[in-house]
């Protein structure tokens, strides 16, 4: 049964690349990078990956999305006429196609027991997790304790990415603050009735599923990846409704930058208290007078960082889009 | 009794199944954009209604049950909003609904 639906749903993305592929609307083509999300979160979840699923889920289809269309606000909404090297381009396609089809043939079968994967390190994280961390989450276990160094790096890139944007785009504050009566593309959709009314509904929902997410992931799938991205959202949707400015008035871009600076310290201070305590670098074991209450807490700590700079980073990069004059 | 609900859950399953199809095909078919959204909303609406209708009497009463209502209500604040967005959107955006051009009687004005 799950073979069936992972060729289903690997067809109908397949599918739906071609279609992205072969679109010049470039709206389309956002759409259809969300459906593409959506379908490989949706193959993740039933290859049993949960946590990958949220994720994928959350930031391909969600986030991303929003970020590409305030992007496309920008520019205009068709393709630019394909530039002449098109041969080229094909043959580079094809050849890199052929070559990671031809790399496809040394990979174990699904599901084989014989995996590197399943008899490297696998067995001893499952099998010491509860000894040593006592979460049920092994995922959690693994990405926030084990390979701590490894998520350290991921939540630097992400800060990476958001200084990036900054850089290029520059905090637009200036612009939105100025236009103002109701044709004001910073005033949000005041104006209209039922999406402000349910999305006030909605909004603290999505705030608390947004900490749910976060706390709750050393006991199922979550985290504060997953947590970032919608907590992220709710404040998105919240700008949409409210205007770009009124959200801003809530988290000014100063806060912003600080909280994508401040989670990234935070994780790195964690590590460096282990050290200075004791232990290793990112070494949690130190942290508490008992070493499994100390890994608990570093990875509670640790998820919180991860958590504070993939929101505020979301949020500086859909501030720096949606505030640049057009 | 486990029958009765068997039953009844297929029964629903299918029916939103139908409707999901029914909907999809009519997005592909209808003319203009308004009348597409129409047919999508038998999708939005009714089939999400059924399929989780049905899948939660097949869950019993248990927490899944539960976390399935609190999709459904979701489904059903969001799904006629993110509608009524997109509608109000296309006609600020100046789509005119496919009906309006042909067939003005002459003697009606």
């Amino acid at each position: 049964m799950t073979v069936l639906f992972g060729v289903f749903l690997l067809s109908l993305l397949v599918i739906t690349a071609i279609a992205i592929v072969r679109t010049e609307n470039l709206f389309v083509a956002v759409m259809l990078m969300g459906i593409a999300s959506l379908l490989i979160a949706a193959n993740f979840f039933i290859l049993d990956a949960a946590d990958v699923a949220l994720t994928e889920a959350a930031v391909g289809a969600g986030i991303s999305t929003v970020l590409f269309l305030s992007a496309l606000a920008l520019t205009s909404e068709r393709e630019r006429s394909p530039t002449s090297r098109k041969l080229l381009s094909f043959t580079v396609v094809v050849v890199a196609a052929l070559v990671v089809i031809y790399a496809t043939f040394d990979k174990p079968r699904f599901g084989d027991p014989e995996a590197p994967a399943q008899t490297h390190v696998a067995p001893w994280y499952l099998e010491k997790t509860p000894e040593y961390i006592d979460i049920p989450n092994v995922v959690t276990a693994v990405l926030g304790s084990y390979r701590a160094y490894d998520t350290l790096g991921e939540v630097f890139v992400v800060f990476t990415a958001g200084v990036g944007v900054l850089f290029l785009l520059g905090p637009g504050t200036g612009a939105a603050g100025q236009r103002t009566g109701p044709t004001d593309p910073g005033a949000g959709l005041r104006h209209h009735l039922i999406p402000r009314v349910v999305g006030r509904v909605l909004i603290p929902f999505i705030l608390l599923f947004g900490l749910y997410v976060q706390f709750h992931g050393e006991y199922g799938p979550g985290g504060g990846f997953q947590a970032g991205a919608l907590i992220a959202a709710a404040i998105v949707l919240y700008a949409l409704l409210e205007g770009e400015r009124q959200a801003l008035r809530v988290l000014p871009e100063r806060l912003l930058v600080g909280l994508m600076a401040g989670g990234a310290l935070l994780y790195a201070g964690v590590g460096i208290a282990g050290m200075a305590l004791g232990g290793n670098f990112l070494d949690y074991s130190v942290l508490a007078g008992n070493p499994v209450k100390g890994q608990q807490l570093g990875i509670l700590l640790i998820e919180a960082g991860v958590g504070i700079t993939v929101t505020g980073t979301l949020l500086g990069i859909f501030h720096a889009f949606a505030a640049r004059e057009r | 009794m486990d029958t009765v609900l068997d039953i009844l859950s297929w029964f629903l399953l299918v029916a939103g199944g139908c409707s999901v199809l029914i909907g999809g095909i009519g997005a592909v078919r209808m003319p203009d954009l308004y009348t597409r959204m129409h047919a999508a909303s038998v999708t939005d609406s009714l089939g999400s209604i059924l399929v989780i209708v049905g899948v939660m009497l097949q869950a019993g009463l248990s927490l899944a049950a539960i976390k399935l209502g609190a999709i459904l209500l979701f489904l059903l604040l969001t799904g006629p909003t993110a509608s009524n967005a997109l509608a109000s959107a296309a006609l600020l955006a100046g789509t005119r609904p496919f009906a309006e051009l042909p067939e003005e009687p002459e003697d009606a004005r």
